[in-house]
């Protein structure tokens, strides 16, 4: 299936190879740079590209592109989810992951995507299995391995490839066990001029840090599944049993994981936390324009608003603006016309506003469209759609686990249209 | 060849492309390849004496800046003969990396390759499983054509390995084997036949690759294995679940007939075609409905849903494509939400959903209706996904949301990304012309346009004008007009040619601005862009045919500046339209013609999707996402008109049946002799919480029963496997009893030795046949037999399942293995904890589903009559009413008992409390296993239960007192004499043996006499499985029946032959050991033979 990967950074140097069959040459990376080319950002490069030989798929990411050759037919998505799946092991790895971080480790890198594919179809990509066969580098390691010449490949053997639980490692062990779940929704939003809502659903999911000895098996339980319009688990998750019960019963893997995403069902009325007020305004003829935003909140159960981030991408023709907040900071880039305004909490006594004046080129004539206005937002201990986890409970291990549960709810992809 | 390719990497150090060498332009310039190759030797040195030290760091050192080399893309190649000395290092790590190194260049040095080999030939013998299966991975990677002989031998020997994972390995390899040399095609398909016989899931998936690259044409390979497949599906890992799903799809389309007739309302001829289908159906098979699915289509359409909730978007997407192209139309919204959903992930993954989406909206937008807004434009997409999003939203438009979705367009028009807004005009152009209520409106607003600033925007919306104008021939006299007075300040020139065109098609309704513009543009006719020469040409020709006397000289101007002009396309329309209408002798014909030439009513365009007609590809694929054909895409063949025999996945399915239905058991059998062997104190409580348990399962048993209803029974995880594999099992029954049968038979034969010194049977048999499977270890058969008690007990339950008649209220979702789950404190053993859970026990099924192998030689009950006996009249009951039946299943509370089920009705207005069975009256020997207490039972209620009686093989009545609270009542039991029975599976030849034993004193017969039409082969099959639980044996003769069952009890067997003799009339035979029921039955049999 896949037969190459070359990773290629953002100025075009492929940094990267590894074949998994015959090895193809990094000349097939050529049509890639017509394409990239072609395409004015780096998020317009169309991820199949065709070439007379072989078929290109990429994905951009951390701003690098991972591009993988194939040869046949194969369904793309199948492609484009492992790359992806390639990339967050890489994160996994490393804690992040960039260009000068898998220079440097090179050679974990290589020894892992040895391990997860094999002859071009997927062998092992659970991060659980992968940890098992090569260790992860860590600064202790690193010194103690230059000291004892021990090695970062895992010197048992992955039994976790065999087992029938596959994403969870055997023998694990703690001194201190906790479960700690995040219950992390977003909002996507379009708000129109008026302040009316076009579209607007919540996503969530809940991420958990599972770190509990030997083989717990968990469930997870809802005040309100109903809620819960559609689902994804992950594989460790009984399906049968949320079918019959809702129910989330499952052995988690053990570490980070992401236990399920949801979309809260479109007939439930989203409640906006938030409300932008603005008059942009460019007039003909003349050089200024007034620009003013006041954010405030709105229907937050009582919680308040933080880690605002307005930002807005203005028209070609603004050549700077002159602008004061009455709180946080703000950043205009007169090159990619991006206006960021950091603006922090919400204080529902005095809200923040932003006002000020535009410069715009002089004899142009004026945009026809205001700027989109982009919104970031958190709610800390609230999830906005009203879900409830009720109760957790281990069973299958005697001892007794810390758990906890944490509410957010956060700014999606929300748009206010000016 | 190494030399050659040695020469090649001294020049471009990127690597060998032979095959490649027109894509291969070289990145690197030479003179930049040789500096790196010049300073790349000097390096290689130290590396070559790091390596031949004997420190394993430096070792390791060197290895890891190879390494990094290969990485880089720079050549190491001659460090091979240093390299290849490790192979058999004691370090891992340096292990791994040489072998990273050996699988890059072994190609290229096959001769110092070879030095390696012998190391992995020993690894492949190694007692530990991920040694030899990583030997196996390297070995197969070498590609070295020389060792593709000792390839072969090793992935023969790795497919018949005894750990899964190996055999997974072995699977991968024949494709490498397979594409370094495609001569060992035959060969590699026999270890894929084999391999695809596999129970594990960590093997379906790689097989089932190979199988697609090798070989994808062998769908008679999948045949027997297509319900395997499909019950594992869930089970398998995530990347094999795709390529499965996708094999299937293009298996289901050629094997089942189309499912989508009803929904299509298709022309007569394809209803006939069906009729005539069902024609033929109905002479092999006797009971078949118009249109019925094929069980085996909807076991596949049923196990791929739930992999819908995958978090894996390859896997979405490959379970809606399958939904797409074979389930019935009805059945195919349910895909719409998870492909919506998976709008929020990445946006490779976006642009892939979104255009099969937009595939699927043009055949059906009621799909996508429901979530047009997920669809709606953010400006911080990209402008793929924006276009993409753009063409779903247009097929989405209809009379009812089309005032939405203009007001929506309204603010892309306005986007600041100019290729954005274009498309955006462009939509809503077609959605003029697709939803005629709106095309003025529409119209309005692109005039609107006109007088936007953009010239991209405007330009475009001429273009679309200009199309909409041409379906319309309305007069449309004062937007041409406008656009007219635009062509002085546009300037771009598709625009520029479009409002030519249109002022030329339309001068007539426009006589005074036509000649003006014709006018102006001789002015400027040289500096015009060649497209909008063309136009005033083709403006100047119809001029001068409708209104000649003002434009005749100009349009002369025109030709002449034409004649001149450097294109030559140009000149040569000149000349051509100058021939065609200036009259002079040598025009011919043609000229008087002239203007039905150039004013012909000229055809609308279509203003079609892109997408439409590319779901002939098959959705989800790469050849679909390019609409072009790709390499090696398999095309998805149009439904057969006539379904393919599907006795072909029967054949195997009857062993299947044998093997499933132990399948399904096995699996419970191995959790519960884990739990119970482990945990023996607490029998008793289990016993009697499996009583409460039982009685939920019969629920969603229940739902089962009722057929296709139950795809969305809520069964526990562990229970599916079960259920799934029972209904197989029914289904391979049915099919049994009815035609072709002779594999059962067949395989049935291979126990028959056994019986033949013992009528006991069942137990006995299991080792035999199991030991086929290479995969069932000693000690799993050993197991088996210890356990299989136990293993009775969960069929027992499964028949309960199957046949319950009332639906428990309490469907209490527990399974036998969960219980470990609800007390925890009750398993003081510290157990493996695997043992615990549901879900791993399906997922320990799902490694390895051979331990059952075929255990049982009974077989599921061909029918269970659903009649009732009164146990209680609610007259003598007080209200309270009790109706038992037979519900012909093993019984769960012993393997001598017989199965029984109560239900149990309050018809007073009050709770019934304490149910319970009171003092037995049992006669010697007989046993009974009763049920545990009912706390209450609410008014109008009902509850069934079921308990196991041990009839000791005879008729003797069981009498007992049930219980409530305030009173006792005396209750019997009488078992009809064909409940005492388990059906058998046997062969007709195994039949006659054992009967040729079971003469004389052991034979009863009788003769029936009856009208012919009680002796067709339906009729009595149909009435002796009514009265008995017994088997059917497929028989060579029209006229004589077989059927086998044995005694619960003794397990004695009880052959039944019908024997049609001329003249309507029949013997019956019944041959024994038991001679007393053997005469009871006769005795119930024959009056039931010859009614009418």
């Amino acid at each position: 299936m896949i037969h190459s990967l070359f990773l290629i950074n953002s100025s075009g140097d492929i940094f990267l190879e590894k074949h998994w069959k015959s090895v193809v040459s990094r000349s097939v990376c050529d049509y890639f740079f017509e394409a990239q080319e072609r395409a004015t950002e780096a998020e317009n490069v169309p991820p199949v590209i065709p070439t007379p030989h072989h078929y290109l798929l990429s994905v951009y990411r951390h701003k690098i592109f991972f591009v993988a050759v194939i040869q046949t037919e194969v369904p793309p998505l199948f492609v484009i989810e492992f790359l992806h799946r390639v990339v967050d092991t890489f994160q996994d790895y490393f804690g992040v992951c960039s260009e000068p971080v898998i220079k440097d480790n090179v050679v974990v890198v290589y020894e892992v995507l040895e391990e997860m594919l094999d002859n071009g179809f997927p062998l092992a990509t659970e991060s659980n299995i992968l940890k098992e066969l090569i260790k992860p580098p860590t600064i202790l390691r690193t010194v103690v391995n230059t000291i004892t010449g021990s090695t970062n490949v895992g010197d048992q053997l992955p039994t976790g490839q065999l087992s029938v639980v596959p994403w969870r490692r055997t023998g694990v062990k703690y001194t201190n066990n906790e479960a700690y779940f995040d219950v992390i929704e977003e909002i996507d939003a379009i708000i129109d001029k008026s302040g009316s809502t076009i579209t607007a659903e919540i996503q969530g999911v809940i991420d958990a840090c599972v770190k509990l000895t030997g083989m717990p098996d968990l469930t997870l339980s809802f005040m309100n599944p109903r809620l819960l319009d559609d689902v994804s688990f992950h594989p460790c998750v009984r399906f049968k049993r949320w079918e019959s019960e809702r129910i989330l019963s499952f052995i988690p893997p053990d570490g980070n994981f992401r236990l399920l995403s949801y979309h809260v069902s479109a007939q439930n009325l989203v409640a906006i936390p938030v409300y932008v007020k603005h008059s942009i305004s460019f007039r003909d003829s003349s050089s200024l324009g007034r620009f003013e935003i006041t954010v405030g909140p709105k229907q937050t159960m009582g919680k308040t608003i933080e880690g605002v981030i307005v930002t807005s991408q203005m028209p070609k023709g603004v050549l700077n603006m002159s602008l004061t907040p009455s709180q946080g900071t703000h950043t205009f880039d007169p090159v990619t016309k991006m206006l960021s305004w950091d603006v922090g909490k919400i204080n529902p006594q005095k809200l923040p506003s932003l006002k000020g004046t535009m410069s715009l080129q002089a004899g142009a004539s004026k945009p026809d469209e205001n700027p989109t206005i982009n919104l970031q937002f958190k709610i800390q201990q609230l999830a906005i759609s009203g879900l409830k986890v009720n109760r957790l409970d281990m069973y299958g291990e005697k001892y007794k686990p810390f758990k906890g549960i944490k509410y957010m709810t956060k700014a999606g992809k929300f748009q206010v249209r000016t | 060849m190494s030399s050659n390719s040695f020469a090649y990497n001294e020049q471009s150090g990127g690597g060998e492309a032979t095959e490649l060498g027109q894509e291969a332009t070289s990145t690197i310039s030479p003179s930049g390849a040789f500096g790196l190759f010049s300073s790349d030797l000097k390096k290689n040195e130290d590396l070559k004496q790091m390596l031949e030290s004997n420190k394993d760091s430096a070792k390791l050192d060197a290895m890891k800046r190879i390494v990094g080399m290969i990485a880089k893309g720079k050549n190491a190649s001659e460090l091979f003969p240093a390299v290849v000395k490790n192979v058999a290092s004691k370090n891992i790590e340096i292990k791994k990396l040489v072998y990273v190194y050996l699988v890059r260049y072994a190609e290229e040095q096959q001769d110092l390759a070879l030095l390696s080999i012998s190391t992995f030939q020993r690894a492949l013998k190694d007692p530990n499983q991920l040694i030899r299966a990583s030997a196996l991975r390297v070995l197969s990677s070498i590609r070295v054509p020389i060792i593709v002989p000792i390839m072969m031998l090793a992935i023969k020997e790795a497919s018949a390995d005894l750990s899964p994972y190996v055999r997974k390995n072995a699977a991968h390899a024949i494709q490498k084997l397979y594409s370094l040399d495609p001569e060992q095609k035959e060969m590699l398909i026999e270890v894929i036949e084999k391999l695809l016989k596999d129970k594990s899931t960590l093997v379906a998936g790689s097989v089932v690759m190979a199988f697609e690259e090798v070989c994808p044409d062998r769908i008679d390979l999948i045949h027997k294995n297509y319900r395997k497949l499909c019950n594992l599906l869930v089970d398998v890992e995530e990347w094999g679940q795709v390529v499965i799903i996708h094999m299937l799809t293009r298996y289901a389309r050629t094997q089942f007939v189309s499912p989508w007739k009803e929904d299509d309302g298709l022309e007569d001829n394809e209803k006939n075609f069906y009729e005539s289908d069902d024609e033929q159906k109905e002479k092999t098979d006797h009971k078949k409905k118009p249109y019925t699915m094929d069980p085996d289509h909807r076991l596949l359409i049923r196990n791929t849903k739930p992999l819908l909730q995958s978090r894996n978007a390859a896997v979405v997407m490959a379970v809606a494509q399958l939904y797409w192209h074979i389930s019935p139309k009805s059945e195919v919204g349910i895909i719409s939400k998870s492909l919506v959903r998976l709008l929020r992930s990445n946006r490779e993954v976006q642009y892939i959903v979104l255009q099969n989406i937009a595939t699927m909206s043009i055949q059906r937008k009621g799909m996508f209706e429901p979530y047009l807004k997920s669809f709606y434009v953010r400006s911080t997409d990209p402008t793929m996904i924006k276009t993409l999003k753009l063409e779903i939203l247009t097929n989405l438009a209809n009379e009812a949301n089309i005032s939405t979705l203009l007001r929506e367009f309204q603010t892309y028009v306005k986007s600041q990304d100019k290729q954005f807004a274009a498309a955006t005009i462009q939509t809503i152009g077609r959605c003029a012309t697709n939803i005629s209520e709106v095309t003025d409106t529409c119209l309005n607003g692109l005039v609107c346009l006109l007088s936007n600033r953009d010239e991209i925007v405007v330009a475009e919306s001429v273009v679309v004008i200009k199309k909409l104008l041409q379906m319309q021939p309305v007069q449309h006299g004062e937007i041409i007009k406008h656009m007219a007075k635009l062509l002085d300040s546009i300037t771009v020139p598709v625009a520029r040619a479009s409002i030519l065109w249109l002022i030329g098609e339309n001068c007539e309704r426009v006589p005074k601005i036509a000649p003006d513009v014709l006018r102006k543009m001789a002015k400027s006719f040289t500096s015009e862009d060649d497209l909008v020469k063309l136009q005033i040409l083709n403006l100047g020709a119809k001029l001068y045919l409708t209104n000649s006397k003002q434009t005749k000289l100009l349009t002369q101007y025109i030709l002449n500046l034409g004649k001149y002009d450097q294109n030559y396309d140009i000149r040569d329309r000149t000349r051509f339209i100058r021939q065609l209408i200036v009259p002079n002798e040598k025009s011919g014909a043609l000229s008087k013609y002239a203007k039905k030439i150039f004013l012909a009513q000229k055809p609308a365009p279509l203003l079609e999707s892109p997408f439409k007609d590319r779901d002939h590809f098959q959705l989800g694929t790469l050849s679909h996402t390019l609409n072009t054909k790709a390499t090696g895409y398999l095309e998805l063949s149009n439904w057969p008109e006539v379904a393919p025999d599907p006795s072909v996945r029967n054949v195997e399915v009857i062993e299947l049946a044998k093997e499933w239905t132990p399948a399904g058991k096995a699996k419970k059998e191995n959790s519960a002799k884990k739990f119970y062997s482990e945990s023996e104190e607490e029998e008793d409580s289990s016993d009697s919480s499996s009583d409460s348990e039982s009685e939920s399962e019969s629920a969603s048993g229940e739902q089962e029963e009722e057929g296709d209803s139950s795809e969305d029974s809520s069964e526990d995880t562990s229970s599916e496997h079960r259920s799934d594999s029972e209904s197989a099992s029914e289904v391979g029954d049915k099919r049994t009893a009815k035609k072709n049968s002779k594999s059962k038979g067949k395989s049935y034969s291979e126990d028959g030795e056994k019986e033949n010194e013992k009528s006991k049977t069942s137990d006995s048999s299991s080792t035999d046949s199991s030991s086929e499977e290479e995969s069932s270890s000693d000690s799993e058969s050993v197991s088996e037999s210890e356990s299989e008690p136990e293993s009775r007990k969960v069929a027992k339950e499964n028949e309960k399942k199957k046949t319950k008649q009332d639906r428990n209220p309490l469907t209490k979702d527990v399974s036998l293995l969960d219980l470990d789950d609800f007390n925890p404190v009750s398993t003081p053993v510290a157990l493996p904890t695997p043992a615990l859970s549901p879900s791993l026990i399906a997922d320990l099924e799902g490694l390895n589903l051979s331990t059952c192998s075929s255990v049982i030689s009974v077989s599921t009950p061909v029918f269970v009559p659903v009649k009732t006996h009164v146990l209680l009249h609610r007259m003598s009951g007080r209200g309270l009413a009790a109706h038992y039946f037979f519900p012909r299943q093993p019984c769960i509370f012993g393997d001598k008992m017989v199965s029984v089920q109560i239900t149990l009705n309050n018809t007073t207005d009050q709770k019934i409390e304490n149910i319970h069975i009171g003092e037995k009256k049992l006669p010697m020997g007989m046993q009974m296993h009763v049920f545990n207490p009912i706390e209450s039972l609410e008014p109008e209620g009902s509850i069934t239960v079921s308990m196991g009686i041990d009839f000791c093989d005879s008729t003797q009545t069981a009498s007992f007192q049930l219980c409530t609270k305030d009173d006792c009542f005396s209750v019997n039991i009488q078992p009809p004499v064909g409940e005492l029975l388990l059906p058998v599976a046997m062969s007709e030849k195994d039949f006659k043996k054992e009967q040729g034993m079971l003469t004389g004193m052991n034979e009863t017969s009788t003769v029936i006499i009856a009208a012919p039409q009680n002796f067709t082969p339906s009729v009595i099959l149909q009435k002796v499985v009514n009265v008995a639980n017994v088997g059917v044996v497929p028989s060579g003769q029209d006229n004589i029946h077989r059927f086998a069952a044995k005694t619960v009890h003794s397990g004695s067997l009880m052959l039944v032959t019908v024997e049609l003799k001329e003249g309507s009339t029949a013997q019956l035979i019944i041959n024994t050991e038991r001679t007393v029921i053997g005469s009871v039955l006769l005795r119930e049999l024959k009056p039931v033979l010859s009614q009418g």
